[in-house]
């Protein structure tokens, strides 16, 4: 086994014992990166210098018998959409191409601080507006179990560098699903934590009430390891939450005895694609034979979760984006004949059209005569949402879901109708709407295409969907690969 | 049809985007069909619903009003695309 293809726990034990340098672990991931790339086209920035340094760094610190935590020397890929001092920061968008950050966002320097490697920043849909990494403002990212199909959106880079072994585990966001689809469609795992619980200082905002960053790793202990040193409250956040952290990594345990698992059977009605469908409900089946119990419920406002959504977020993002206007950062359109035209320009030129359409709902859904039969309606629906979910988690302590309705789709299948791949994210969503915690963990295939199982929780629940996850995990025993190739 | 092509012009004008001719029909038509399937929360009567900015609320979140570290105003025009001094430098206002 190349020390490229393992996880955060197995090199630390590595580091730990001196069989290996971080050096060493670092040049195996830039090896595989080398012969990968190419193919696959994870990063929008390869920050190798960086790397090399920090590396040296975990290794002085090791040398010296400093103690390091389990994230020293640990090649790490951030997603471009959080700000690294002095390392280009696009968002996936021309408007940013040039954007050199004076600060680094506190998700990044938490891990920094921790001793990870950063070999890059990944690739995303522009703005993180997407579920397909097709929208990025530079190149398509694909996917490493079929190169002609998306690896998912909008982290789709940080997912696919996880799965093609070229980063050991990866950053994401997750504003309607971003980290949540592309990790089941990466067939790894990513989790999207409670709003709040990681601070956005330096995460470049879409929609400010939804927005959160999230791991993706290789199996569930990575995932807890990096959860454990993302929560921080941040002053810096006025959104942070403040909690007495429990050590996520010591409270997984495989017992699933007594855990009541709730099937919202919303989320398994028409529109999910039948074949995912049956490798979920056979995931339910592992959970139930290992002692959970497992029973259906129903989350009857969920059909007016994603037309909320979209109402909700392209109206946050459009104050969001409102300050791109080429005149303190980013792009500025040439030689503007005055302050309007040098606004129109840059912002017309900067930005793509996914942004573009949904800077004009967020704008229509906020104007005069509309405020209310939009924006003011869909936080009430909001609202239903909420309380569906607290019902729910009144007989329930977790409720599971197929993360995606389908498996990863053709590249361009969906470009030109931006409803159907909206649709795409219609089991995460009601999530992020609620501020809820979900992980989604691989269960299986559909045409040797991989598909996740998602797990949702009360609001600062992660104890338990760790757990559930964990244990799912350790009797499901998954160890499919991704070939790197094109499927027929 | 719940947006018209003048509406599509307008609210790009507000948000200070350019469209071509083309773009507006083609923008007109997806945004229509989004805002369809949106409107489908009219269907919900939630007069006594109270609206949900936050799922996690917090309240009255402050800090000391202590100095802190700050960015230098090299820092702060770094990546000014034109700059002048201490100033971002913009076309001519007045």
């Amino acid at each position: 086994m190349e020390l490229y293809q393992m996880t955060i726990h197995e090199l630390h034990e590595k580091l730990l014992n001196k069989e290996v340098s971080a050096k060493e672990i670092t040049d195996s991931v830039f090896s595989r990166i080398e012969e990968v790339e190419d193919k696959v086209k994870s990063y929008l920035t390869i920050t190798k210098d960086v790397a090399l340094e920090q590396a040296k760094l975990a290794d002085e610190k090791i040398a010296a018998g400093g103690k390091v935590g389990p994230l020293a020397g640990i090649p790490t890929a951030i997603k471009d959409v959080m700000c690294t001092r002095g390392v280009r920061t696009t968002c996936g968008s021309k408007i940013l191409d040039n954007f050199i950050p004076v600060y680094t966002s506190t998700a990044v320097q938490n891990l920094f601080d921790e001793g990870i490697v950063m070999t890059g920043k990944t690739n995303m849909d522009e703005f993180a507006m997407g579920s397909s990494t097709e929208n990025s403002g530079f190149f398509p990212t694909r996917n490493p179990w079929d190169l002609e199909r998306v690896p998912g959106g909008s982290s789709g880079g940080s997912a696919a560098a996880v799965a093609a072994d070229e980063a050991v585990f990866s950053l994401g966001s997750d504003t309607g699903g971003s980290i949540r689809q592309p990790a089941a469609l990466c067939g790894i795992v990513g989790m999207k934590p409670t709003y709040g619980l990681v601070s956005r200082y330096g995460l470049v905002a879409f929609a400010s009430s939804l927005d959160q960053i999230g791991p993706f790793t290789k199996d569930v202990t990575d995932c807890a390891i990096v959860l454990n040193h993302l929560v921080r409250h941040d002053p810096m956040d006025s959104t942070s939450v403040k909690i007495d952290r429990p050590d996520y990594k010591e409270i997984l345990i495989n017992d699933l005895k007594g855990v009541r698992v709730g099937v919202p059977k919303e989320l398994m009605a028409e529109g999910i694609d039948p074949k995912v469908k049956k490798v979920v409900e056979d995931a339910i089946k592992v959970l139930a034979d290992n002692g959970a119990i497992v029973a259906e419920t129903s989350l009857p406002n969920l059909e007016y979760g994603l037309s909320a959504y979209y109402i909700i977020a392209p109206a946050e993002a459009s104050s969001n984006l409102a300050r791109f206007d080429g005149v303190r950062y980013g792009y500025r359109a040439p030689d503007p004949d005055d302050l309007m035209d040098m606004y129109m320009r840059t912002r017309t030129e900067g930005f793509g059209d996914e942004v573009k359409r949904r800077i004009m709902l967020g704008t229509y859904a906020l104007s005069a005569g509309y405020y209310e039969a939009y924006y003011g309606k869909a936080q009430k629906v909001r609202t239903l949402i909420v309380r569906d979910f607290n019902k729910a988690f009144e007989d329930f302590d977790v409720l599971v879901s197929p993360t995606s309705p389908t498996v990863a789709f053709k590249i361009g299948e969906k470009v030109a109708n931006p409803l159907q791949m909206y649709l795409s994210d219609i089991c995460t969503i009601p999530v992020n709407l609620a501020g809820l915690p979900g992980i989604s963990v691989p269960c299986g295939t559909v045409d040797g295409l991989p598909v996740g199982l998602q797990i949702i929780g009360k609001a600062l629940g992660e104890e338990t969907i760790l757990r559930v996850a964990y244990s799912f995990e350790q009797n499901f025993n998954w160890s499919e690969k991704p070939k790197l190739e094109t499927r027929d | 049809m719940a947006i018209s092509e003048k509406e599509v012009k307008h609210v790009a004008w507000l948000a200070r985007l350019g469209l071509t001719d083309a773009e507006v029909q083609k923008f007109t038509r997806q945004l229509d069909v989004i805002l369809e399937h949106a409107g489908k929360i009219s269907e919900l009567n939630v007069e006594n619903v109270p609206p949900t900015s936050h799922a996690i609320p917090l309240k009255n979140v402050l800090r000391e009003d202590k100095v802190g570290a700050c960015l230098t105003p090299e820092d702060a025009l770094s990546n000014a695309p034109k700059k002048e001094d201490q100033a971002f430098v913009v076309p001519r206002i007045v």
